[in-house]
């Protein structure tokens, strides 16, 4: 049994079709990333998987269990941790973490508040209101909030959005480290690294649908080839490169001020300047190809 | 999983009582000093100088027993209008709560429960502050509490059901003034609705603070056989309004 199957699942609001027959198997033990570009229905999607939205079509399995259902039996197996922080500001950190473990139904509330604060790594600051908490505290209190009953699925929505650098490896390392643990997570992101860091699977999604999936490497190697060729320029000198490429069955992407020529060990007669710069193809460059967004 | 989990709706109310803790005292304080400054004004200003008894009332005690009524909205449908609406549109807190395992009728029904126990608290400081202007305590007024906790409960489930109709904050101004404003007022706290045209009196005798001003009266001055359909009435009132307000709050919370 996987630990989420979606077939067929369809989301509307209004005119606009959120989620267009999204089909996905996450299955136990795996972390899952669902990357795509804003609006491609990777909230939608989670929010589904909550029972916070019902499918105008489709079926939604979460740990066996139906939606929308038994979405409550569903949501005592999993941990939610959200894109935007909805912490109680002036409540203690470990009110914070003893109402969520009171909601999730855990018996040892206590137990369940330190084994929080000992993985927010928030023992020293338990009393002390959310609100005088730094952003990078906040961050791993409201993921600790969603494992205070220690579940077997962990949904997390863009986990490090807004954040910067070092405080995003950090959560990282401890998202890791429930992976490594045998924790299912699924997590939306739209950030490349993350995904390439910390998912075993990902699916790439866009308007809607999944568009691909498989572990990193497969996709980059399906999508990208080896390498791929940056190539600098004058803009009129990037589209002569261009139209060399794509008239060589080449894909090329736009990469900031340059071009990326993807699949570039397959270029032939000088197609690549000498003087591009040469590199191995990444999941940035198959995240772009398919969907034809900018990476962030 | 059941409907209505006990564990669910005290998980929700936990939350109410942590945030509680934090501005416990500016509630209390207000709670105290309004009914005192309405007393001083009306009572005791209007009590010493225009009115002297109403219904064979001293104007203190009539006021004082009739704030208990204005007490209990102000403290159950103004906090549940913009508690809901600050806690689902900036605080995100209702998605927080839904992604754990409860539901928007647990959820809706804890929020009434609490305002209605804290109502049925704060409910009665008015009668409280009227002793110490000369109203006699007597044994009916230790069921004043559970007139204010039913009448809470119905005002605050309007307060919800509101905060999930509107669409901006500054809208709960038109219910402010067409819905709360007049409730207030003609609920015979500060004049006998008997005073009134007959279209207002059939009007304030559907108004349940009306009902629940005339349960505190008859519990400080002696109960009525009526009261019993009075109790029933906003009982009724509490449980229809309950179905709306989980009705409007599905619409809201769930897409």
């Amino acid at each position: 049994m996987a630990a989420i199957e979606l077939k067929g699942v369809v989301k509307r609001f209004g005119a606009i079709t959120a989620v267009d027959g999204l089909d996905l198997e996450v299955p136990k033990g795996i972390c899952l990333g669902l990357l795509g570009p804003n609006g491609a229905g990777k909230s939608t999607t989670m929010r589904l998987l909550t029972g916070q939205a019902v499918a105008d079509e489709g079926e939604i399995r979460v740990m066996g269990h139906e939606l929308p259902g038994d979405s409550k039996e569903a949501r005592a197996l999993m941990g939610v941790v959200p894109q935007l922080d909805n912490l109680d500001v002036d409540v203690t950190v470990e009110d914070n973490l003893a109402v969520f473990a009171r909601l999730y139904r855990v018996k040892d509330v206590s137990a369940a508040v330190d084994r929080g604060l000992t993985l927010a790594r928030l023992q020293g600051r338990r009393r002390d209101p959310v609100d005088e908490l730094s952003g990078g505290m906040r961050r791993r209190l409201l993921l600790a909030r969603g494992l205070t009953h220690d579940p077997p699925l962990l949904l997390l929505d863009e986990p490090t959005v807004g954040l910067d650098p070092q405080i995003r490896t950090e959560l990282w390392s401890l998202i890791d480290g429930l992976r490594t643990r045998g924790t299912t997570i699924m997590m939306s992101t739209h950030y490349i690294e993350e995904a390439e860091r910390l998912a075993d699977e990902v699916a790439l999604m866009a308007k809607g649908k999944i568009i691909s999936r498989g572990r990193p490497s497969e996709l980059v190697a399906q999508h990208a080839g080896r390498e791929t060729a940056e190539v600098y320029a004058l803009p009129e000198r990037l589209a002569e490169v261009r139209a060399a490429a794509e008239a060589q069955g080449l894909k090329v992407r736009p990469a900031g001020p340059a071009i990326a020529i993807v699949g570039a060990e397959k270029a032939t007669n000088g197609v690549v300047p000498p003087k591009a710069i040469r590199r191995a193809a990444s999941l940035e460059d198959v995240f772009v190809l398919l969907t034809g967004e900018e990476a962030e | 999983m059941r409907r209505l989990e006990p564990a669910a709706i005290g998980g929700v109310m936990s939350r109410e009582v942590a945030n509680f803790r934090t501005f416990w005292k500016s509630n209390t304080f207000s709670s105290v000093l309004e009914p005192v400054i309405y007393l001083l004004a009306f009572g005791l200003g209007l009590g010493s100088t225009i009115v002297n008894r109403v219904d064979g009332l001293s104007y203190v005690e009539y006021v004082g027993t009739g704030m208990v009524a204005t007490a209990v909205i102000f403290s159950s449908a103004l906090p549940a209008m913009f508690g809901t609406f600050v806690k689902e549109r900036f605080q995100r807190t209702y998605d927080a709560i839904l992604a754990a395992p409860v539901d928007v009728e647990e959820l809706v029904t804890a929020e009434m429960l609490w305002i209605g126990l804290r109502s049925g608290f704060y409910g009665c400081f008015p009668l409280l502050v009227s002793m110490f202007f000369g109203l006699d305590p007597a044994p009916g007024m230790l069921l004043v509490p559970f007139f204010a906790f039913f009448t809470a409960l119905g005002f605050a489930a309007f307060g919800i059901a509101v905060a999930a109709s509107v669409v901006k904050i500054d809208q709960f101004n038109y219910v402010t003034t067409l819905f709360i404003t007049p409730l207030f007022l003609v609920a015979g706290t500060f004049f006998p609705i008997d005073q009134l045209p007959q279209g207002l009196r059939i009007a304030a005798q559907l108004n349940p603070l009306h009902q629940l001003v005339e349960l505190v009266r008859h519990a400080c001055f002696g109960f009525e056989a009526t009261d019993l359909l009075r109790l029933a009435g906003l009982m009724s009132f509490a449980v229809v309004l309950w179905r709306v307000a989980v009705h409007r709050m599905e619409k809201r919370l769930i897409d």
